[in-house]
């Protein structure tokens, strides 16, 4: 009966286990890759090196549209491995709890900044 | 396990941060480890610090040529310089995690050639980053 398996002598399948974290601090990783050889072809070929050259590559959408998405995997990924950090240092679980949220806080407080900063006219 | 199988290995219980860790072997892998944990935390704590600099740097040209008055005080460039060694160590050891995902690598003999590698690459493109930063070429 699924009942008796609640507790200590609980079957570990049907819960994630870490398996979707794991993924997706890979996919995110793969993501910022490919991002920064983008950002790398792009600039370095682009010949000009100024402000005009830089501004210029900010200014296409297709570019504030990968850079954004580049962010959303960036602010993800960070989620976990301080997520994992804090699990590894911070024992006690109030403590535990408050710097999650604060990395939280942190994280979602960047990611408005970073669309700010992309869709500034 | 029978009893000869056992050998005198030294112990460390209750671990002691100054008299038992500088004590401790560290495989070279074990440097690139915490060198990943160390610079993912800079990275993630320096956010704010990185997105303000490229705020400055696409504003305006007028934010742009303050941007480049920061960034030329020697402070400010030790704390570019952090964050670009942390990105190359990340980025670098990043992709050793990914090849070990798919099983490239994972012997004794095999880490410790690709912790070498990882270490090499960043360490060396974070000089060439130091003296380009400080104005040696």
């Amino acid at each position: 009966m699924a009942n008796n398996e609640i507790g200590t002598n609980r079957v570990i399948v049907g819960a994630h286990y870490g398996l979707k974290d794991f993924l997706v601090q890979r996919v995110t990783a793969v993501v910022m890759v490919i991002y920064t050889i983008i950002l790398l072809a792009a600039f370095l070929t682009g010949n000009n090196f100024s402000y005009e050259g830089w501004a210029g590559l900010f200014a296409q959408q297709w570019f504030k549209i990968s850079t954004f998405v580049m962010f959303i995997a960036l602010f993800y990924h960070a989620w976990v491995g301080m997520r994992d950090i804090w699990m590894d240092y911070a024992k006690p679980a109030s403590l535990r709890f408050a710097l999650h949220v604060a990395t939280i806080l942190w994280l979602v407080g960047c990611a408005g900044w970073a669309v700010q900063i992309l869709w500034r006219e | 396990m029978s009893e000869a199988v056992k050998k005198d290995r030294p112990q460390f219980r209750n671990i002691n941060f100054l008299k038992n860790l500088p004590f401790y072997y560290w495989p070279i892998g074990a440097y690139v480890s915490i060198g990943h944990r160390i610079s993912g935390f800079l990275l993630a704590a320096l956010l704010p610090f990185i997105l303000y600099l490229l705020e400055k740097s696409l504003t305006s040209e007028i934010s742009f040529a303050h941007f480049q008055g920061i960034a030329s005080h020697w402070f400010v460039k030790l704390i570019i310089l952090a964050l670009v060694w942390s990105y190359l160590h990340h980025f670098c050891a990043g992709i050793r995690h990914l090849l070990m995902d798919l099983h490239i690598g994972l012997t004794k003999e095999g880490t410790g050639r690709t912790a070498i590698v990882v270490l090499a690459i960043s360490l060396s493109l974070t000089l060439l980053v130091a003296l380009k930063l400080f104005g040696v070429f």
